[in-house]
């Protein structure tokens, strides 16, 4: 193998995503990521590759192509099957010391965020956690803050030239955000929080056009040291707060009957058009939602057509997970409470005798 | 006084146990039931809280009286009657013993206390004889191998329906007047000849169930009896010199407990357009209520210190016990007063906090006994 | 067997938050807590030292303030800390501070029985990134997520939770674990801790006592070293406040119910 030095940055070149699969399937965060990082190459003017490991995949990687990837390098063997730390991290690894992409893009899931901090100790390199926004080219940067933050940008200066990839995430339970750069090692990598960038159109041509590049790693049993003995599926339902169009959350205002309130949150989703309920960390810390229902940034970030806040007083750490929601209601007890400065429309009072009456209201419409 | 790294932990410690095991649930329950709750006081023993002053070659974790008034005061801020349940091993139940016991009798009793296995409390008040315990009619009659038979009637015995244990003082000598010629036993609670007063239905503290003690011709051994037998009365003062304490910590966590809930409430409740915190008319009842729960505050601080010290205690302890109970009353009234209406109404933490601070100016002194025992030592 | 817990102070994110004027947090100015993942990794630490018998070493990197933290994890039974503290190591980002920390671990020395427990992630950088980062540099594997820990023999036996479920993982000592809230109720300190904290060891390791670790690369430490750096930090924009509605809960609803069909949303 060639000689690796992750500080010798002008070696690198190309922007990679590594798609994580579960159970022979893509995961959803791949074609965001994709998405992505068809942006950035063409900021960067440089290729797109995805990275796919798995056993038998190999058939997945077209898909990736319609997202945007050039290309997709499968790393085939039954190892690689069911995600291990060690196995990953050495095909990872292995693979970028060979090619040196100067960008590796990982989705912050449970898997991504076991894998990502482990190569990036190992390639020498910087990482920066659950990415929210990213932008090579400076124009691009210098709109996204004009846009999205308090800075003056018309004077401020910028280096225009500069091509480190910026990482922009949120930092202390979102009070802050945080623009980060990694500009002395590569590749520059990244975990990006699922949910977050949107996922662009499929296009079949792409797909057909997308090159496919099938490897043999070199997996030596000798250096894994776990073994899985199960992977389990939760047969709970599954929540899907992130891709749902109307959200209704419910807080520290419905604590003491959590079940009347989460039937009444229902109900006011259901009259909504349909959507699922969430719920404040207050609640899931006592025990008394679950915590893939939490939203917020200790749980998901969700933008939906429809928010509604009810008993929640909107801790900044909440708001980080839903500010930009579409619209957003706000049902609370005390006018005083923080999240009504986010809410579009607020109303004053208990939320158990105010939401059957908007339950009614908008059926009435 | 400033509180050094070791304290402000044990301090941080008590905080973070009463703010969380002490649930509006389990408030509401013993509210609302009266009952003693097991759980908690398991929970409070598994942590050590009941040993804090209790040596720790007797099983306790040998803590000082700054650390046990620390302990009454942050657990009585979230919640009056649970600081009664850490409170009694660490004074009235254990302390007797500690002052007057042999080794012998240490050792037999104040482990299981110190760790929470056995409840010992405290009975020295009787139907005809309160504030002034020297009328003590309770009688142990010696019997000539040394044992005791007890009888008579103790009141308002605080703990009794859970007790294993109860320290009760009783005239051994009825030739001598007052409070001479009494002693002080550990009575077996399951003796034969032991029974249970009603109950007793209370304005406050409830959750700590209090009832009368009877004693009918009970046969206590000779090994029941603490320290000298005609010297109770003088070990009964000094217990409760050391549990006065206790109650002014207590009264300074109650006060604590009003100024705070009635800050939140003063800047979340809005009248005339603003939050009722811009009314000077509420923010020096603020300002008052900080003052004299802070001065109650050094008061028992002060006054632990003393006793840490080995120094002579007594009038500082009264002091504290007279000024923090006042203290805690004026500042519930503030408090409920801050509150409108809902301070009236039981849904809000002050309507309680009012009258538990009702009885601290009572138990275990009154104020007035507080005022003799100072008056009598500036006038001696 | 020893197990290492790597704990972390930090500002407690969930009362008020404090700002300095470049809009940078002012952690002097906020109360600070042990980072709560942190605790359940020192109680799963301190079960399997009630059952199997353990010395407990806390560990952390931060400032000479953390010194209280450290006594408060005594408190709860730790039987050493150990401070890795110095002006070098200031302003480190993750890879820095794993380096840094599997530095102290290696120079205390870690045993084939022995086992490297983190929290899942600190809530001031949420990050997740020190603990693996650490397995790395030591050469241990890892398993992160943990919401159960069993221990038969060398052999550990983890749960680790996923998004849509969870996988059974088994690894021998030496070890790494991160914990997350679901495997355990931590502990309080206890009344008996609390008083003899301060006669158990706090080991302060600072630069002078590491530089010459071999997994510490002195260039790669502290702000300047760091692979990452903060390119620039800002506030979200403030949105404006929108309409409180007035009336009854009634009247309420029936003006949210036409604003929201005024605007197509029903």
């Amino acid at each position: 193998m060639a000689e690796f030095n992750s500080s010798m940055i002008e070696d690198f070149s190309d922007i990679w995503v590594f798609c994580e699969q579960r159970d022979g399937k893509l995961m959803p965060t791949d074609f965001e990521l994709i998405s992505e990082g068809r942006k950035l190459a063409d900021q960067r003017g440089s290729k797109l590759i995805g990275l796919l490991l798995g056993d038998n995949v190999t058939e997945l990687a077209k898909e990736l192509g319609g997202y945007g990837a050039d290309k997709v390098i499968v790393c085939e063997d039954p190892a690689l099957a069911v995600y291990t730390n060690e196995a990953y991290t050495n095909v990872v690894c292995d693979m970028v010391m060979e090619r040196k992409p100067e960008v590796l893009l990982i989705g912050a899931s449970n898997i991504g965020r076991d894998l990502g901090p482990r190569c990036a100790a190992r390639l020498h390199t910087g990482l920066t956690a659950d990415c929210t926004h990213l932008d090579i080219d400076m124009n691009t940067y210098v709109d996204f803050l004009d846009k999205n933050s308090n800075v003056d940008v018309a004077s401020t200066t910028f280096k225009m030239e500069d091509v480190n990839m910026k990482m922009t995430r949120p930092a202390f339970g979102g009070h802050l955000m945080a623009t980060i750069i990694c500009p002395r090692f590569r590749p520059c990598m990244a975990t990006v929080r699922p949910g977050v960038l949107k996922k662009a159109d499929f296009d079949q041509a792409k797909a057909d056009a997308c090159e496919i590049e099938v490897v043999k790693p070199e997996i030596n049993a000798a250096d894994i040291h776990e073994k899985v003995l199960e992977v389990v599926k939760e047969a709970k339902e599954a929540v899907d707060l992130i891709g749902a169009d109307v959200v209704v959350s419910i807080g520290n205002g419905a604590s003491k009957d959590v079940e009347t309130a989460k039937k009444l949150a229902q109900d006011l989703a259901d009259a909504l058009g349909g959507g699922v309920v969430g719920a404040s960390r207050a609640l899931v810390d006592a025990g008394l939602m679950d915590a893939d229902r939490q939203v917020g940034q200790t749980g998901k970030t969700v933008h939906p057509k429809v928010y509604v806040a009810l008993g929640i007083s909107g801790a900044i750490q909440h708001k980080a997970g839903m500010d930009h929601s579409e619209l957003i209601i706000a049902v609370n007890k005390n006018e005083n409470e923080p999240i009504f400065e986010v809410a579009d429309y607020g109303l004053v009072g208990d939320l158990f005798k105010i939401v059957p009456e908007m339950i009614e209201a908008i059926k009435a419409q | 006084m400033i509180l050094d790294q070791k304290h402000l932990r044990f301090q941080k410690l008590c905080r973070q146990f009463a703010e969380t095991e002490f649930t509006k649930e389990l408030l509401d329950r013993l509210e609302e039931t009266g009952d003693f709750d097991w759980d908690i006081f398991k929970k409070m023993s598994k942590y050590g809280f009941c040993g804090v002053k209790i040596p720790k070659e007797y099983g306790g974790a040998g803590g000082d009286y700054l650390s046990y008034a620390i302990l009454v005061e942050e657990f009585a801020r979230v919640s009056p009657v649970l600081s009664i349940y850490a409170n009694t091993s660490n004074s009235l139940g254990g302390g007797p013993l500690m002052l007057a016991g042999t080794e012998e009798q240490k050792q037999k009793y104040l482990p299981p206390v110190a760790r929470g296995e056995e409840i010992m409390v405290f009975a020295l008040t009787e139907p005809g004889a309160g504030s002034d315990a020297g009328g003590t009619t309770t009688r142990a009659e010696e019997q000539e191998d040394g044992s005791f038979i007890l009888n008579g009637r103790k009141t308002f015995i605080s703990g009794a329906p859970m007790a294993d244990n109860c320290i009760v003082f009783a005239k051994t000598d009825p030739s001598q007047k007052g409070s001479r010629g009494i002693g002080m036993f550990v009575l077996d609670m399951h003796l034969p000849g032991v029974s249970l007063g009603k109950p007793e239905h209370k304005m406050g503290i409830k959750g700590y169930p209090t009832c009368d003690v009877i004693m009918e011709d009970v046969h206590v051994p000779k090994d029941a009896l603490v320290g000298q037998k005609d010297k109770g009365f003088g070990y009964a003062m000094k217990t409760l010199d050391g549990g006065r304490l206790g109650m002014a910590a207590q009264g300074v966590g109650i006060a604590q407990g009003c100024l705070e809930e009635s800050i939140k409430y003063a800047k979340e409740r809005k009248q005339f357009g603003r939050p009722i915190a811009n009314f000077q008319a509420i923010s020096f009842m603020l300002a008052d209520m900080a003052t004299e729960t802070e001065a109650a505050r050094q008061l028992v601080y002060h006054a632990a210190e003393l006793k840490d010290a080995g120094k002579d205690a007594g009038m500082a302890c009264s002091i504290a016990k007279y000024y923090a109970a006042e203290a805690a009353n004026h500042v519930a009234y503030k408090a409920v007063q801050i509150h409108g209406g809902y301070g009236y109404i039981s849904d809000y933490k002050v309507e309680r906090f009012y009258r538990d601070a009702r009885i601290v100016p009572i138990y275990e002194g009154t104020s007035q006994v507080q005022q003799m025992v100072i008056s009598g030592m500036l006038l001696k | 067997m020893k197990i290492y817990v790597c704990v972390k102070q930090v500002p407690d994110t969930s009362g008020v938050v404090a700002v300095n004027p470049d809009g940078t947090m002012n952690r002097a100015k906020m109360p600070t807590i042990i980072n709560p993942d942190d605790l359940n990794a020192m109680e799963a630490a301190l079960q399997l030292k009630e059952s199997e018998g353990a010395t407990v070493v806390a560990v952390s990197m931060g400032p000479p303030q953390a010194g209280e933290m450290m006594r408060e994890l005594l408190a709860m039974g730790a039987d050493e800390a150990v401070l890795i503290s110095g002006r070098e190591f200031g302003g480190s980002d993750t890879f820095a501070t794993s380096q840094i920390i599997a530095g102290g671990i290696h120079h205390m020395g870690i045993g084939k029985e022995d086992l490297v427990l983190c929290g899942r992630q600190a809530i001031d950088g949420d990050t997740a990134q020190v603990g693996p980062q650490i397995a790395e540099k030591l050469h241990l594997p890892q398993v992160t997520y943990a919401t159960e820990i069993k221990k038969d023999g060398d052999t550990y036996t983890v749960k680790r939770a996923l998004e849509d479920g969870y996988m059974t993982i088994q690894v021998k000592s030496p070890c790494l674990i991160t914990c997350i809230k679901e495997l355990n109720e931590p502990r309080y300190m206890s009344v008996e801790g609390v008083f003899e904290a301060d006669e158990k060891p706090l080991t302060i390791l600072d630069y002078e006592a590491l530089k010459d670790e071999r997994l510490i690369e002195t260039d790669t430490i502290g702000l300047n070293g760091s692979p990452t750096n903060i390119f620039r930090s800002f506030n979200p924009p403030v949105k404006g406040q929108g309409e409180m509605l007035q009336g009854t809960e009634k009247e309420m609803a029936a003006a949210l119910a036409e604003k929201l069909s005024a605007k197509h949303v029903i």
